[in-house]
């Protein structure tokens, strides 16, 4: 199972813009992962988006689920 | 103005479908705040002017600069060192003489704030910094205000409108249902440190506008409930549906009581989550090393403390006390933790470097629950 993944902002320093990882059961496991190959990313704070939609509580993942790394931003 | 000339201006939008008098005399009636007068402030200040928004106010305490020009469009190298908001209320006077510009000179902060906030109908975030955007968006919270909200990074920006109810379906969501807890300053890079595209701002400012008036007149949808994000680089445009998260309501402060109290810059400073310590670390510390631990609590505040030894000085008297404090190690505590974040504050302000300086997360309050539990 292949789970995409977009990141925005300044983490795309730290992991790039895009990435594929293959079975990730769910969000808790997906940031566990991408915490253990990026630790920089553990300090980072972001929210989670699963197809479009934020999710604040662990989420199951399905064959081609579209997750998204979102930090925030401060600059006006 | 008289009605021919009303009708001349704002033509253009009159005859829009679904606009008409009764938009445009919504615009007229309406109130809206912008706070910061910078890279976002410009644009929405911009088309909010030409639109015909009756009364605009602009918060902002900086002066012009030249690394500004880039992107602030309203200013000129003439207003160079002028006021921000001074040189913007005149260039958007000159632009429509029929609304009101109130410009205030001042930096928000949480004693002006809901004064401030509560003679406006729409709240517009154009600021550049963390503790502001928390600041904003708890007095939105409080005072039931629609917030818009614009932030920006290098090419990338984010849009959204908070606090807003666009159907009677959804539960209005805020920025912390987004991000609850501020991250500290140092995390994120601003864009005096990382850069800026200067079309960026003028882009997602002139979405601000466009949300504003959508908010205003009832027109199309806005962006409650939803944060759209744009690259400049790519063209790319998502938009992310935004649910309530639960407990969120607990981190905004519940009354005007408690927002004074907020330290929303010590909040988003590094400092903070260096020097607050957990009740395990708390305790290995005062058993190994020779520590200062001082209760700063008021006298008499119960429970009373003679677990570990302390020394008790009340935050009020805390800075004239200080020459009671022996070791090279401090750690203060309070009832909840707040109250001990600030004496942190305060002690780190006179020792700068010298000494270790902590705080007890939870204060008395959690270390008498963990040891009932141990």
């Amino acid at each position: 199972m292949s789970i995409n993944i977009i990141i925005f902002g300044q983490l795309t320093d730290i992991a790039g813009s895009s990435l594929a990882l293959e079975n990730i059961a769910d969000t808790n496991c997906l940031v566990e992962e991408l915490h253990n190959r990026y630790p920089a990313l553990a300090k980072a704070k972001y929210a989670i988006a699963v197809d479009k939609q934020v999710v604040n509580e662990n989420t199951t993942l399905t064959e081609n689920s579209i997750v998204a790394l979102l930090p925030p931003f401060s600059g006006g | 103005m008289d009605r021919k000339e009303l009708y001349e201006r704002y033509q253009r939008q009159v005859i829009l479908p679904g606009f008409g008098d009764q938009g445009q005399q919504k615009l007229l009636n309406a109130k809206v705040l912008v706070v910061g007068a910078g890279g976002l402030g410009c644009p929405v200040l911009q088309y909010l002017a030409a639109a015909g928004i009756g009364t605009i106010g602009v918060v902002d305490d900086d002066v012009v600069s030249l690394n500004n020009l880039q992107r602030q469009v309203l200013y000129s190298v003439s207003d160079i060192g002028s006021a921000k908001v001074e040189r913007a209320a005149s260039v958007l006077q000159q632009l429509n003489p029929d609304i009101k510009i109130i410009p205030y000179n001042e930096r928000l902060t949480v004693q002006n704030a809901l004064n401030l906030f509560d003679v406006f109908d729409i709240i517009i975030d154009g600021t550049d910094n963390f503790s502001t955007r928390y600041m904003i968006n708890d007095a939105c919270v409080l005072l039931n205000k629609p917030l818009v909200y614009g932030a920006i990074s290098q090419f990338e920006g984010q849009v959204s409108v908070f606090n807003f109810r666009q159907n009677n379906n959804a539960e209005p969501v805020n920025y912390r249902d987004l991000f609850p807890h501020p991250p500290k300053e140092d995390d994120v890079l601003s864009c005096a440190e990382s850069g800026v595209l200067g079309v960026l701002p003028g882009i997602i400012g002139t979405m601000m506008a466009n949300e504003t008036i959508k908010l205003i007149t009832g027109i199309g949808e806005t962006l409650a409930n939803r944060l759209l994000t744009y690259n400049a680089l790519n063209n790319q445009v998502y938009q992310w549906a935004l649910p309530a998260r639960s407990g969120t309501r607990s981190l905004i402060p519940e009354d005007e009581a408690a927002f004074l109290q907020m330290e929303y810059e010590w909040l988003c400073s590094s400092e903070r989550t260096q020097s607050e310590i957990d009740v395990a670390i708390f305790n290995d510390l005062i058993a190994k090393e020779t520590v200062d631990v001082i209760d700063v609590r008021e006298p008499g505040e119960m429970p009373a403390v003679n677990d570990f030894s302390n020394i008790q000085i009340p935050l009020s008297r805390l800075a004239e006390n200080i020459f009671l404090i022996k070791s090279d190690t401090i750690v203060a505590f309070c009832q909840s933790g707040k109250r001990s974040l600030q004496a942190v504050k305060i002690l780190s302000g006179i020792f700068r470097s010298e000494k270790k300086i902590y705080s007890l997360r939870g204060g008395v309050v959690e270390w008498k629950k963990q040891k009932q539990t141990t």
